[in-house]
């Protein structure tokens, strides 16, 4: 017997958000201003819910670790954003990208919150537009739209190659204007180190000033985690420096059950690294492969630059193996595919560790300037870190960790499994099942911040009208604060021999080799007994130098890191059991004969989801299935 | 094999805003080429916690050159000397073997350093917060395609939106001004239909939140060659338009009052 309630509403799929929206208590507008709201994390989630529920009254509290809500790394999305507006007349529709997406996802999402997020996907597009995000437009000033990482329609609205740029700007700036108004208290440069349960629901976090280092308590009716993705696990990766799973670990480690932490997501098109000191890795967006030909040299270690190398000893190795899909098949299929190609020794580049992507024949066909006007910034990019001038040279590139699928379990109104504590967008597990479409990550995290959430926690809080908040000096904050001084104190005191950045890179390489692009029993086997044997030595040796009361950022790392030990055992773990290849998660014993992810549908249609028994044992794994009404489970092929 | 550097980097060192700060001198040898400035840094940092010292304390994040987190003077010059560059995207092979290199934080009365290299930019939230968006509340839009843009205004429009608030134009600037930053906004909201309703209560309060923190503009263009993204002087000249036209059009008549 499962102990989840995924609280998915009764009827038929296109009709469950529109009834539960009438079925949720309401707060009246007048009492919306007796809730106060925690938010943690200002990237489009956390932004957009912030602004919504601020406009709708609620009062909310906003914490960020970086010194202003606009640099949160949903700044750094590119390709675009899903919306199925039919706008170009290709037959796109809700049903469509509701289908799309389950999937996509190698049908291990839930149908209800995937046709939930097409539904609202529409309402993105006109906020966004209304608040003046500068979308991509025809000559009759009406929006573009292009077709996107394995669609088959065009319904992506883009902003050049910086579409989260521009809608977390619309986000931070509708926030700025409920700041402003004095309806938001803003926390900067404060990081979230624990969440408080009181009579077993959220009733505040514990946050250090990461300038005065001082250790305070917030309280609030209810709690939300906006914190983004655990890519960094991985040490190289292409997420920012500082995004990190501490937020929802700690949350985890209070009760709330952390799902299909192995569903991690590659992204096919990255600048390959160059040397062992790289800090991380660069993405350039997908949308490079409308145009671009990925190809490697028929022969192994072939040494000639591409200019010398005949067509016909060339390997266009999607097209020749996907002929329908070719260079836009999913984000998985070409990742692994490159893989394949730079295994056998057919990889290009220094160090053998990419494989090309060619823009000749798209520069023959539509000019340079046409070539430019799409992709010019990613092409300037390309050419400033590598140093090459790819309208000559074809790019190089390779995949790199991009977006984490899972994350904390939230049921249908994204509450976690503990009351009073929601969790929205990369953080939470909830709408991409094992594996993400491009552009729709931008797409999940307003959904869940503007459309979702601001319905959905009105109903959990129309019962406790009248409830105060719990206080700050309440002995379960006073509990909470002295926990985490003491890991502070911790840290400070082991005074070893290595830097926090060097625990991390190595653990980021057990991490790659074992739970990466491709996992095996016994890589994972070995993962669970290296990893311990690190975080060890870690607890062991490391140096923190400087003070616990200025800006520390070795110290903010170090919790970071501690965490991410700790996430990485149960990755391993979650890879272990699920004895099945779907989407990110590509168990090499488990795998067509055409080398593709072979799902077991009788045994692992469901969401594992892990409960935290304390820090010498290991978390319980608990099964939500998952029903299909709607869409039949294949077999993926993009022949 | 790519070109090795050997660098001696003059560092500025700060305890808090109030301590007086001093440059440090350290040395930096076998540096590759395709190493972007920060990892330097990195790598100084790791040698010092080696050496049991404290490290340099820096802002940065992305280091895909987006996200407006990292600063530097970097000999003098926001970003340093590359054009159109963050701190981040700046890499090894545009300096040489033997180079001193001077690093210091953004300087401007409006950005107070916190430690090291790492100054507090909040003021242009503040700039932002004073009328930096189009008031349209979430479920309130009308479907996207009702309002035309025409494709030179949104482009336009783009280019000013492209700020990525780092601040390099106030370092720059000797009167440490903001009005690049404040007019790319601006433009980015003027210039297109949706931000027509507000457009000159934006314009006035936010150049005189500017002023408030900033200082005056007096025709340098130091701003805009910092720029990391290129942002055109003529947003200045388009604020200002707007600005002088606001004081007219925000008069309150005798109706109004």
């Amino acid at each position: 017997m499962t102990v989840l309630d995924s609280k998915i509403p009764e009827g038929p799929v296109a009709d469950k958000w529109e009834n539960h929206k009438f079925s949720m208590k309401l707060v009246n507008p007048n009492n919306k201003r007796r809730f106060e709201i925690i938010v943690v994390g200002t990237g489009l989630a956390g932004a957009s819910a912030a602004a919504s529920l601020s406009e709708l009254g609620y009062r909310v509290k906003v914490f960020t670790f970086h010194d202003s809500p606009r640099r949160a790394h949903s700044i750094a999305a590119q390709g675009g954003i899903n919306g199925a507006k039919n706008y170009t007349n290709d037959g796109d529709s809700v049903h469509r990208l509701f289908y799309d997406t389950v999937k996509g996802g190698d049908y291990r999402s839930r149908e209800a919150n995937v046709h939930r997020l097409a539904e609202v996907s529409v309402n993105i597009i006109d906020q966004a537009a209304a608040q003046g995000v500068p979308f991509a437009r025809e000559y009759g000033g009406l929006l573009d739209n292009r077709s996107f990482g394995g669609a088959q329609v065009s319904r992506t609205f883009y902003a050049r190659g910086q579409t989260g740029q521009q809608l977390l700007l619309g986000a931070y700036q509708a926030l700025a204007k409920q700041v402003a108004a004095g309806a938001v208290e803003l926390h900067t440069r404060t990081e979230l180190l624990d969440v408080v349960l009181k009579d077993g629901r959220a009733c505040g976090i514990v946050t250090r000033d990461l300038v005065s280092g001082e250790i305070n308590s917030h309280s609030g009716h209810a709690v939300v985690l906006a914190t983004g993705g655990y890519g960094n696990v991985y040490y190289l990766s292409t997420n920012a420096m500082a995004c990190n799973v501490t937020a929802a670990w700690r949350a985890h480690r209070k009760g709330a059950f952390f799902a299909n932490p192995c569903y991690t997501q590659i992204h096919p098109t990255c600048i390959p690294a160059s040397d062992e000191f790289q800090s991380k890795l660069t993405l350039m967006s997908e949308s490079l492969r409308n145009d671009g030909r990925i190809w490697v040299p028929d022969a192994f270690d072939d040494g000639r630059p591409p200019d010398e190398i005949p067509e016909g000893e060339r390997d266009y190795y999607l097209e020749r193996k996907y002929p329908a899909f070719g260079n836009l098949v999913p984000r998985d299929v070409a990742s692994r595919n490159a893989k394949t190609v730079v295994d056998q020794g057919k990889g290009v580049g220094t160090i053998k560790n990419g494989v090309y992507l060619d823009f000749a024949a798209a520069i023959e066909r539509d000019g340079e300037d046409v070539v430019r006007a799409k992709y010019g910034n990613l092409f300037d990019m390309y050419a400033n870190i590598t140093g090459e001038n790819p309208y000559q040279v074809p790019m190089r590139i390779y995949p790199a960790i991009h977006y984490t699928m899972g994350g904390v379990w939230v049921d249908y109104n994204l509450m976690t499994t503990i009351p009073g504590c929601y969790s929205i967008g990369e953080a939470n597990f909830s709408d991409h099942g094992a594996n993400r479409l491009g552009a729709s990550a931008l797409m999940q995290g307003l959904a869940d911040g503007y459309f979702v959430l601001p319905y959905t926690i009105g109903d959990d809080l129309a019962g406790r009208l009248g409830e105060t908040v719990v206080p700050t000096d309440d002995p379960v904050f006073v509990e909470a604060e002295a926990a985490v001084q003491g890991q502070v104190d911790r840290f400070m005191s082991i005074g070893g021999t290595r830097s926090v950045d060097w625990f991390h890179r190595e653990l980021g390489k057990i991490v790659w080799d074992y739970i990466g692009m491709e996992r095996t029993k016994e890589g994972l086997e070995k993962a669970l007994s290296e990893i311990p044997a690190l975080e060890e030595e870690f607890w062991k040796d490391l140096r923190l130098p400087g003070s616990t009361a200025t800006l520390n950022s070795s110290l903010e790392k170090a919790g970071r890191v501690a965490d991410f030990f700790e996430l990485a055992k149960l990755m391993a773990r979650d890879a272990l059991d699920r004895e099945e290849s779907c989407g990110g998660h590509f168990r090499a014993e488990h795998q067509t004969e055409e080398g593709e992810a072979q799902r077991d549908d009788d045994n692992f249609a469901h969401v594992a989801a892990w409960e935290w028994n304390g820090a010498d044992s290991v978390q319980t794994r608990h099964q939500e299935e998952l029903v299909f009404d709607n869409v039949a489970l294949t077999q993926r092929s993009y022949k | 094999m790519s070109k090795e550097l050997n660098l001696t980097l003059q560092v500025w060192r700060q305890d808090g805003p109030d301590d007086s700060g001093q440059f440090e001198t350290y040395k930096a040898e076998n540096i590759s080429e395709d190493m972007s400035f920060l990892e330097l840094l990195d790598i100084i940092n790791e040698d010092l916690v080696e050496n049991g010292q404290v490290p340099i304390e820096f802002d940065h994040d992305c280091r895909e050159g987006i996200c407006g987190t990292c600063s530097l003077m970097i000999n003098g010059q926001a970003h340093g000397h590359a054009k159109a560059t963050t701190t981040c995207q700046l890499h090894m092979r545009k300096f040489n073997d033997g180079d001193t290199i001077v690093v210091e934080p953004f300087r401007a009365r409006a950005f107070p350093v916190v430690r090291d290299l790492v100054v507090d930019r909040s003021s242009f939230d503040r700039i932002i917060e004073a009328g930096g968006y189009i008031s349209v509340n979430t479920g309130a839009a009308s479907d996207a395609n009702l309002t035309p843009v025409p494709k030179e205004a949104a482009d336009t429009s783009f280019d000013a939106a492209a700020c990525i608030g780092c601040g390099a134009c106030v370092a720059a600037c000797p009167n440490s001004a903001a009005q690049l930053f404040t007019s790319a906004k601006l433009a980015h909201l003027n210039l297109i239909p949706q931000g027509q309703a507000q457009r000159f209560e934006r314009t006035e309060s936010m150049v005189e939140t500017m002023e408030s923190f900033f200082g005056s503009c007096t025709n340098h263009g130091e701003c805009h060659e910092a720029c990391p993204k290129e942002i055109s002087l003529d947003f200045i000249a388009f604020m200002n338009r707007d600005y002088v036209k606001a004081k007219v059009k925000n008069r309150k008549l005798a109706g109004q009052r």
